[in-house]
């Protein structure tokens, strides 16, 4: 058995009466790309928001390279926070500040790197993550929607962290640039040997990118495995998600 | 040869030994690049060493013993960094005299500007509201109602407690200087012509432009930035209409009400520091204040109260309404929109005293 990176037991979240999750427990290896699918409103931004401490869970326990993210002293969490990248939905970029600033942000709380280094390192990633040197110098507010995901990711990526949590990447994004974006998420996990907790509803992204897929539903995690074995599963809505126009498609493409 | 883990946190000492290393040994020194015993590599790793061999072009050194994952990160690393630019031509801006020249143009052309636009906005909300006034369903009363819940109602407390306190200082200053002169009973008038002339709409005008004026400028910037506003306008539905007239006539409404409690609260602070201070009787109190103050000083500080009202609702709603995409630009024009309540409000106030003078009341 490998290590495992995210490693959830017994997880209960709840806003006020709403009971997000209940009893869900999730494994997660090193160095997988795990897609996180379910149906809108089933708890799969909740459990990404539990598992990097946003959220506290009413009962239940997060280790993420086994460090108890619940209850971990202020200093061992900031230590830990170094080891993750995190893309929200809308990107959640600092818009007080340039895209090469925001990239910026994560390196001169963590690193002591030299002031022209860090520009330039932050204008690689800022290439990394496919956009042009430019864009750096300009304001999140002046940026299309899918240029601002690609700084975000680019902010995500400012680290090199071994974690990397991705929140809808592709959604809102034209099929070619989505394409681009899988490609890079896959490359940069194969080169760095990252392990990638990914919430997404695009299949194709699924079927390129993810090594296991996690289904969310009714409170706990459905069915976790590759898509071979998730569309053998008798479950309606797995089946409805595969077996639908979309998810064919997206299956033949990949296959 | 490279050692050990070249990754991100442990980078920071090498980036000016790596910087000059070309210069120090000329441009054909290195000629290859034992990867071996290299640990770990990430990005800014892989990039570092890539910078050090570009510094050495036109000869490139060869790399050997790497793995397949350094050499994968390496070339990536110089694919990115040598990338062409396509950069849209950026607008420079000038330094000096003829900038500072240009910039107090701009600014004065600028407040030309911001007072047209004003009062064209004055002009939009004036022909909402009659709209409203003709066709009494096109009105959202219940937005209307909320607003005056929000922004008169639950402000009764604390526009009560400061012109209570305000109330008192004036009597206070005219009892130090009054009795000097053995005159304190003057205090009532000092306090009842103060306070129904002037301070008692004034005071309330600039506590509703620090309360309200600056929420309702935050409300609608924050509609704006989340594109509520656009999302109206596809829908048919006229902001003026939806958003800005409510809050107008909310305010209209609301201001003269608390102005009146204001001016209760402030007479009762005067009376409070007379009666416990001064001795003097609250009956003695209200009869002089009957005999020596006409009512027409009342109607003097109410008439203003609705004028200010506009005023504040206009200048939030229209602060609101210009905010941008990003949070700084809410925060701008939530400055801008206090700062101009407060300076519309002693500007009326001025004009108004003005024309009271004139008229001889």
């Amino acid at each position: 058995m490998t290590e495992l990176a995210i490693k959830v037991r017994g997880l209960r979240t709840a806003y006020d009466t709403h009971i997000v999750h209940e009893h869900l427990d999730l494994d997660m290896r090193k160095g997988e790309v795990l897609g996180v699918i379910g149906p809108s409103g089933a708890g799969k931004s909740v459990l990404l928001r539990a598992i990097i401490g946003l959220k506290q869970p009413s009962a239940g326990e997060v280790h993420v390279f086994g460090e108890d993210v619940i209850h971990l002293q202020s200093a061992d969490h900031a230590a830990l926070q170094r080891l993750w990248g995190i893309m929200f939905q809308d990107g959640a970029l600092f818009s007080n500040l340039t895209v090469r600033e925001n990239v910026m942000v994560p390196m001169k709380e963590h690193t002591d790197l030299p002031l022209p280094l860090m520009k330039e390192l932050a204008d690689q990633k800022i290439r990394m993550s496919g956009l042009e040197t430019w864009a750096g110098r300009k304001y999140p507010s002046d940026l299309s929607g899918g240029m601002r995901k690609r700084a975000a990711l680019a902010r995500a990526l400012a680290l090199d962290p071994p974690l990397l949590f991705l929140d809808e990447p592709t959604a809102g994004l034209d099929p070619i640039t989505a394409a681009g974006f899988d490609q890079l998420i896959r490359d940069l996990q194969k080169s760095l040997g990252l392990t990638v907790f990914l919430v997404t509803h695009d299949v194709d992204t699924l079927a390129v990118t993810c090594d296991r897929i996690a289904v969310l539903g009714e409170k706990r995690i459905l069915a976790i495995g590759t898509m071979d074995e998730l569309r053998r599963k008798p479950h309606p809505w797995i089946q409805e998600y595969f077996g639908g126009p979309r998810g064919r498609g997206a299956i033949m493409g990949a296959g | 040869m490279l050692r050990g883990a070249w990754v991100v946190t442990a980078l920071g000492k090498l980036d000016g030994q790596l910087k000059h290393l070309s210069d120090a040994h000329g441009s054909d020194a290195l000629a290859e690049l034992d990867l071996s015993e290299l640990e770990r590599m990430d990005t800014t790793g892989a990039y570092l060493a890539d910078r050090a061999l570009r510094s050495f072009a036109p000869s490139s050194p060869e790399i050997i013993g790497a793995e397949p994952e350094a050499l994968d990160l390496l070339h990536q690393a110089r694919v990115l960094a040598t990338q062409e630019e396509h950069a849209p031509p950026v607008h420079e801006e000038g330094h000096g005299f003829v900038d500072l020249l240009e910039r107090t143009g701009r600014g004065a052309e600028h407040l030309w500007h911001e007072s047209l636009e004003t009062l064209s906005f004055l002009g939009g909300t004036l022909v909402a509201l009659s709209a409203a006034i003709l066709r009494p369903a096109k009105m959202r009363w219940t937005a209307l109602v909320a607003v005056m819940e929000d922004a008169g109602l639950d402000a009764v407390p604390i526009i009560a407690f400061l012109s209570f306190f305000v109330g008192m200082v004036v009597a206070f200053i005219g009892a130090t200087t009054l009795s000097q002169f053995g005159a304190t009973i003057f205090v009532v008038e000092l306090v009842g012509f103060g306070v129904l002339r002037e301070l008692g709409g004034v005071l309330v005008a600039i506590i509703i432009a620090g309360r309200t004026n600056s929420a309702f400028t935050a409300q609608i910037g924050a509609m704006k930035m989340r594109q509520e506003v656009d999302a109206m306008q596809t829908l048919g539905l006229d902001p003026m209409q939806v958003i800005v007239a409510p809050r107008v006539l909310a305010m209209m409404i609301m201001v003269p009400v608390l102005t009146f409690i204001g001016m209760l609260t402030a007479i009762a602070g005067g009376m409070a520091v007379g009666w416990l201070v001064l001795d003097i009787n609250p009956t003695v109190f209200f009869n002089r204040l009957q005999d020596n103050v006409p009512i027409n000083q009342f109607w003097i500080g109410m008439s203003k109260a609705p004028i200010f009202g506009l005023a504040i609702a206009l200048i939030g709603c229209r602060q609101g309404l210009e905010v941008g995409g990003s949070v700084q630009s809410l925060g701008h024009h939530t400055t801008k929109s206090v700062v101009q309540a407060l300076f519309a409000i002693i500007v009326i106030d001025a004009l108004f005293a003005i024309f009271y003078m004139e008229m001889g009341l």
